[in-house]
């Protein structure tokens, strides 16, 4: 990857959380880059793929602590920038998407006014264009009607809407970089496929680095360029996602190989059968 | 073995009535495995809920449902009750959280009377996988495979002959999953047990079933052979969305799935 393609390099990444039963290491030692691409961040619940995510912005909560040899974007150490320089990066320029709308929405502000918000927080607009740019994000999220839309509150709009609200509100400060953090397990599968062919089409035409972190593979593998797999804090593989069903890493081949599917019948699903060794071997290397 | 006619579910009264359910009807051979899929509203759980008979006084159910040569009544039979058991999505929020294993499993054994309670629960542990040594552990104590486990086997303690399985696996991690389906399939198999499944997951229902129904908006849009899912050719267009749609992403599938007429 030429230096300029690269939005955000990430070396020797550990998060790790104080508890009463002593240190859990959540991620141990990580490397990756992230280009104009859409990369994939996969693995079971547990393997730190979110926790990696939220350590970008800063996210991981009391007691927790994050290191790295460099975490840097932009030519900003993000790891001891001051919390000045990390508002202006936040949502401004790299921005997160959750899991579930219903709680990462406001419930008593109208989504226009939310999405609004999010605009004018980031940008020295008035309200009048502010609303304008809101109604024609709510538009290019494919939102028919955006007028009614601009003034329902959240427990009015079904998931899928809502989600779509969530995209829009996180691309209207057009930042470089979105994290998008399971954005579609909680829809239904044609509504996931709709919301993807939008975050798909908004990332490829401006541009973005998309980090899509997921536990479904044959998702990643259809949706990202790039996948990194994790398991136990560590990455344990790194490939094309077109290769992703030729991996070489047991684990992931146990992962694949333990998915039911419609077209290839088993009488008996394949079990994965875990190594000690996966979680102790050093994280594969972004090459 | 079962057999549902005209099934209607309304929650509320009057003009803001909600049809939950309208006019189904399927029947379930005994020893088979049926599915029932659809997306979320559809109406999937709330059909399962009215022949379990968890909808009493909570929503009008018309209709007529028969299990096992018995015509199901408003209020089931000790011996329904003891023949037809479930197991729920969540196993976190499914088990006593201050029950330990041993209680939770004696339970149903004990309000059925049976006898040799301490034996059926170690056979129970046994038969799904799990060692004498989470007897005496509470649910917090074990993970979620575990826990699945343990609502299976209290499903399986009263000995059954039907299993009511409202998306079993969908808060599991796929390698937990695959241990959770595996078990059930063998446990089908090995005592003659007829299931009904319940799942959004396409993969899953055509690995678990012979047949099923696939539901939009409270009705049966169709019923088929998984064989048909598998060929790809089911005769609804909702199907074959739903089946484009479970197999990843595709930017040429999402338009077309955009383009369908939804009622």
């Amino acid at each position: 990857m030429a230096s300029s393609d690269r939005l955000l390099q990430v070396h020797n990444l550990s998060v790790s959380f104080d508890t009463p039963r002593g240190e859990v290491n959540a991620v141990r030692g990580i490397s990756f880059d992230l280009g104009r691409e859409k990369l994939g961040i996969v693995g079971e619940s547990g393997s730190g793929k979110s926790q990696t995510g939220r350590a970008i912005l800063g996210l991981t909560g009391p007691g927790s602590r994050v290191t790295a040899d460099r975490l840097e974007f932009d030519g900003i150490n993000l790891l001891n920038a001051d919390q000045a320089t990390l508002r202006r990066v936040r949502g401004a320029r790299i921005s997160m998407i959750m899991q579930d709308p219903k709680f990462s929405l406001n419930p008593v502000m109208s989504v226009g006014r939310q999405i609004e918000e999010a605009y004018l927080v980031h940008t020295r607009a008035n309200r009048r264009e502010a609303r304008e740019r809101t109604l024609s994000m709510l538009a290019s999220v494919q939102i028919r009607n955006p007028e009614r839309v601009y003034d329902a509150y959240p427990h009015e709009v079904s998931g899928g809407m809502g989600q779509r609200v969530m995209i829009a509100m996180m691309m209207i400060p057009e930042p470089d970089i979105i994290i998008a953090d399971e954005p579609t397990s909680a829809l239904d599968v044609t509504v996931q496929l709709q919301v993807l062919a939008i975050l798909d089409d908004m990332v490829s035409r401006r541009g973005m680095g998309l980090m899509f972190i997921s536990h479904d593979l044959n998702l990643v593998a259809s949706f990202c360029d790039r996948v990194l797999v994790m398991y136990a804090g560590r990455v344990v593989e790194v490939c094309e996602a077109s290769q992703l069903h030729h991996a070489q890493h047991p684990y992931t081949r146990g992962l694949i190989g333990c998915l039911p599917s419609v077209s290839h019948p088993h009488e008996v699903l394949a079990v994965l059968d875990r190594d000690p060794e996966w979680a102790t071997a050093p994280s594969a290397a972004d090459p | 073995m079962i057999r549902v006619d005209n099934l209607n579910i309304h929650f509320g009264q009057g003009a803001r009535a909600f049809a939950a359910a309208r006019d189904i009807s399927f029947f379930v051979e005994s020893g088979e495995s049926f599915g029932l899929v659809g997306e979320s509203g559809s109406g999937k759980t709330t059909v399962l809920r009215a022949l379990a008979g968890l909808l009493d006084g909570v929503a009008r159910v018309s209709g007529d449902m028969v299990v096992a040569g018995e015509r199901l009544e408003r209020r089931r039979s000790k011996s329904f009750r003891r023949q037809v058991q479930m197991v729920f999505q969540d196993p976190y929020g499914s088990l006593h959280p201050r029950h330990t294993v041993d209680q939770i499993l004696s339970e149903p054994a004990r309000i059925h009377r049976m006898d040799d309670i301490q034996g059926r629960v170690l056979t129970a542990l046994e038969e799904v996988g799990l060692d004498r040594s989470f007897r005496f552990r509470f649910p917090h104590q074990i993970s979620g495979g575990q826990r699945q486990r343990v609502a299976v086997a209290r499903a399986l303690i009263t000995q059954p002959r039907i299993i009511l399985l409202d998306e079993p696996t969908s808060a599991l991690d796929v390698s937990v999953q695959a241990e959770v389906l595996n078990l059930l399939v063998r446990l089908r198999r090995e005592r003659g047990l007829t299931y009904i499944l319940v799942s959004h997951n396409l993969a899953v229902v055509s690995h678990m079933c012979n047949r099923l129904a696939v539901m939009q908006q409270g009705r049966i849009l169709e019923t088929l052979e998984v064989a048909r899912l598998r060929d790809g050719t089911p005769d609804q267009a909702y199907t074959r969305a739903l089946l484009l749609a479970s197999q990843g992403y595709d930017r040429a599938a999402a338009d077309s799935v955009d383009l369908l007429d939804r009622p």
